[in-house]
């Protein structure tokens, strides 16, 4: 291995930033538009009398006054203060699939033939848009097998919830609603898996790994009965084992009646490689906004492709988006529709991204994207497994990891009472962002979980192994260096976590703030 | 070659069928026995002695008279040095202490002790960490974590000590709880020390889990879960522990915290039974069932805490009927291990093996297997 490079001293920008209505000035203006000229006023007459009645403001806007250098620099200032994806080495996010987003997919978004469409048009004056989302259906439908999808889900947990319905819904129709009453999951799942199910009116049943980390066939099996709706879980789970079991599993639940849902959020891993169809699923779906490529966090925007066999397309969400050989339409003639989850057809920007994203890539860039994140992750897994205290779930059991792996410090926390938490805190001193652990609670001792995508360099992924190398040298060493990091990051640790559920001092809109705080 | 003591406390569990809940104290012990209890801890420690028979070549045992160790090495086939003094039948903590003491004076290899939580102290006491035990579990309370998980597991450890396999060593907490207030419902367990013991995870009984606050939340839900699913014309047999007790407040019936009631239509018609008394009730009534819960760290849903609900019962009232119900943070801390049992009989303990459905939360449900 050739040097690596760490950030040894690195040191993040803390601009303790004001917030913009605080940078505001009475009467200071950014841009003045011209004034409109007297012929145009007398051709035009009053505009705002043209408006609706409804839409018309009674009182002026309350936006903050600030100059465009100052409004330039606030946003920049902010920018510094982030540690995110396409800023850093985010390895970090493990089951986020952060990876590199095109910023020709930005272009293409910021086009105003896209940017200045509604989706209240008529369809007859935005058959391109039309096409996009038709087009990029096909392939999701390619990837995944399955036979019809909706893009209209806002997230991967919503779409997950639309398939909780849609198992409702399938139920309902054939008189068996009330006796199947109990989903199936897997406890390294995503917990939407049991979440949305419970709030579809279902009890739910956790499966626990067996010795190897897959999920308990035999207990799968032992759950199994006439009270079976349908299964839901990810393959590979979030400590990215892939269960070879999964389609004796979907027979498994076949045989009682139930249904089978695969939660591939995450499908870096299988693109062009294995489908849902495949393995013997009934539905699927794709967080568009983590394996496609276009970009995440930050609440959005995101949009969950759901997709399921024909069998169960009449019970999907209205509209669907349809093309009769001559145009494109929407297609609202579905009687036994679950109804609409969300308004319109789906985040047109996150759909757009994403078509751009798989037609750059191609059918083969699909694969080469999944062979790739595979290599990546087995290449850092062999950097990683070298490190002293450092383990992983599952240690030992022979099967090859997939694109992700939840590792431990378990062994630091034994010698040298250093955790997860200590480890994160200390890496942020290396420019290395705040990785995710696990959910809680942690089922894996003190976890951190890695996803190297297909677009991080072998360098990217020699940095990070390196400075996992070096903070658990530290740990052995000077633990307390650990214990009171980080020291040069933006921010400092959180000693108190109550803080963050304090709704006296937090506030989402200035508004609330100023009410709060007594700001006048 | 390994040197290796043994010390049986002869009275260690005696209360637990008869509803005693402990047998520290002499004026117990004799209720216990007056109450038709069994000396079972040395029946306990032949499962683990017989283990070692195959690697018997490779050990020296020292142990103390009689029922105090001798007797049951005699029963395994095993050749013992027997040290020390006793009066049969009248054995007393000061045995304990007093074997332990010369034993760590010998300093052999390990000590294997059988009891419950009151000899791990005794066991303390004498020793400190100075001298590596282990224990057979063999008494009401084992809240102390210097346990093996069973006496079979105690066997399959030693054996892999002897030949040198199990090297390395932790300190375990030593707990125990005051049986009095224990007597009245008032659970107080405090930390009174530590012992050395193997490390090997996987076969040593880990600590009872404390409570937080999810825990609260936790059995608050699945209390709600299991009022709300009790059938009318089924007796249900309510076990002990405060998550049972969190069920019978929801139904707003009165409990026993550390014994075993009888439910039938919402109303209580046994309270603290005895193993005697369950056998009598459950024939008058058609349909039966068994809520227990999990001992939290242990993973053990009979024969710990519960000896009531005996083998006999569990055999009447059947497999199907037990409804177990935990915390998550209990089922979490069972990670990598099954839930057990351990009712003394070895027919039932095989036919309660296999998946359980274990409630831990509203309509939320955790398969788990059983293994003794």
């Amino acid at each position: 291995m050739a040097k690596v490079k760490v950030r040894k001293n690195f040191q993040q920008a803390r601009w303790n930033e004001p917030m913009i209505y605080e940078l505001s000035t009475p009467g200071l203006r950014g841009i003045i538009p011209p004034i409109v000229e007297d012929e145009i006023e007398e051709k035009v007459g009053d505009v705002a009398s043209k408006l609706p009645e409804g839409l018309r403001r009674k009182t002026s806007l309350d936006l903050p006054e600030v100059a465009q250098k100052q409004v330039l620099q606030h946003y920049l200032h902010l920018s510094q203060e982030t540690m995110g994806a396409n800023l850093a080495n985010d390895i970090s996010e493990g089951t986020c699939t952060m990876k590199y987003n095109p910023r020709f997919c930005e272009t293409m978004v910021a086009n105003p033939g896209f940017a200045d469409i509604h989706p209240d048009q008529d369809p007859d004056t935005v058959q391109g848009m039309l096409k996009i989302y038709y087009d990029f259906e096909k392939v999701v439908k390619e990837v995944s097998g399955m036979d019809k999808f909706t893009l209209q889900p806002g997230g991967g947990n919503h779409a997950v919830y639309t398939a909780a319905s849609l198992i409702r819904a399938y139920h309902e129709s054939r008189g068996e609603l009330e006796q199947r009453n109990e989903i199936i999951t897997t406890i390294f799942s995503h917990p939407c898996d049991a979440a949305c199910p419970a709030t579809a009116g279902f009890k739910v049943i956790t499966i626990w790994p067996d010795e190897n980390g897959m999920p308990d066939y035999e207990a799968i099996k032992a759950a199994a009965n006439e009270h079976t709706a349908a299964i839901f879980m990810t393959n590979p789970e979030d400590i990215g084992i892939y269960n070879v079991h999964a389609d004796k599993i979907v027979e498994a639940i076949h045989a009682v009646g139930g249904l089978c849902f695969y939660d591939q959020a995450n499908a870096n891993a299988f693109l062009g490689v294995a489908r849902a169809k495949e393995a013997g699923f009934d539905m699927c779906h794709f967080n568009v906004h983590k394996t496609f490529g276009t970009p995440h966090g930050g609440e959005g925007p995101a949009c969950g492709a759901f997709g399921c066999k024909k069998e169960l397309a009449k019970f999907l969400p209205v509209p669907t988006v349809e093309y009769d050989g001559e145009k494109y339409y929407l297609d609202y003639d579905k009687p036994e529709s679950i109804g609409k989850v969300r308004q319109y057809i789906g985040q047109s920007a996150v759909v757009l991204k994403a078509y751009t994203w798989s037609m750059m890539m191609g059918a083969d860039g699909l694969r080469e994207c999944a062979e790739i994140s595979v290599l990546n992750n087995n290449y850092m897994l062999s950097l990683m497994e070298k490190i002293p205290g450092v383990s992983h779930a599952f240690q030992g059991n022979g099967i090859v990891r997939q694109e992700q792996i939840r590792y431990s410090f378990q062994g630091l926390r034994e010698k040298y009472d250093v955790g997860s938490d200590d480890m994160n805190c200390r890496m942020g001193d290396y420019g290395i962002p705040w990785f995710w652990s696990s959910h809680h609670p942690w089922v894996i001792p003190e976890p951190m979980t890695l996803e190297p995508c297909e677009s991080y360099t072998k360098e990217d992924i020699e940095e990070y192994a390196k400075v996992v190398e070096i903070v658990a040298g530290e740990a052995a060493e000077n633990p307390e260096l650990l214990k009171n990091a980080p020291y040069n990051t933006g921010m400092h640790r959180r000693i108190h976590e109550e803080d963050l559920d304090n709704p006296d001092k937090w506030a989402v809109t200035w508004r609330a703030y100023k009410r709060k705080h007594g700001v006048e | 070659m390994k040197r290796l003591g043994f010390i049986v406390n002869p009275v260690a569990g005696i209360g637990g069928k008869v509803g005693l809940k402990g047998s520290d104290g002499e004026t117990i012990l004799k209720k216990a026995l007056e109450l038709g209890a069994v000396r079972e801890s040395g029946r306990k420690a032949l499962v683990t002695m017989k283990l070692l028979k195959e690697v018997e070549s490779e050990l020296e045992i020292y142990t103390w008279p009689g029922e105090m160790g001798e007797d049951v090495c005699r029963e395994a086939g095993l050749q013992a040095t027997v040290l020390g003094e006793i009066i049969k039948g009248h054995t007393t903590p000061e045995d304990t202490i007093r074997a332990a003491q010369m034993m760590k004076e010998l300093k052999l290899d390990l000590i294997l002790f059988v009891g419950g939580d009151g000899t791990a102290r005794n066991i303390m006491d004498a020793v400190g960490t100075e001298a590596v035990v282990l224990g057979i579990p063999a008494g009401c309370k084992i809240h102390s974590g210097v346990y093996a998980l069973n006496p079979k597991t105690a066997g399959q450890l030693m054996t892999q000590f002897v030949q040198g396999k199990v090297r390395e060593t932790k300190l375990a907490e030593v707990m125990d709880i005051d049986e009095e207030k224990f007597r009245e419902g008032v659970v107080q367990a405090r930390l009174y020390g530590y012992l050395q013991i193997p490390n090997e995870t996987k076969m040593v009984q880990n600590l009872k889990s404390g409570r937080g606050f999810s825990e609260t939340v936790s059995i608050e839900m699945l209390s709600n879960y299991v009022a709300d699913e009790m059938q009318d014309d089924v007796l249900y047999i309510v076990g002990t522990g405060s998550t049972t007790a969190s069920i019978m407040k929801k139904l707003n019936l009165p409990n026993t915290l550390l014994g075993v009631d009888v439910v039938y239509n919402r109303q209580v018609i046994a309270s603290d039974c005895t193993e005697k008394e369950l056998l009598e009730i459950i024939p008058r009534y058609d349909k039966v069932k068994i809520i227990v819960t999990v001992i939290g760290g242990q993973g053990y849903v009979f024969g710990r805490g519960n000896q009531q609900i005996s083998a006999e019962v569990i055999k009447r009232v059947g497999k199907e009927n037990i409804i177990i119900a935990a915390s998550k943070n209990k089922i979490l801390s069972l990670f990598g291990s099954s839930l057990h049992v351990d009712t003394g009989n070895e027919e039932v303990n095989q036919m309660l093996c296999g998946y359980y459905r274990v409630i831990v939360g509203y309509g939320d449900i955790m398969m788990l297997p059983m293994s003794d």
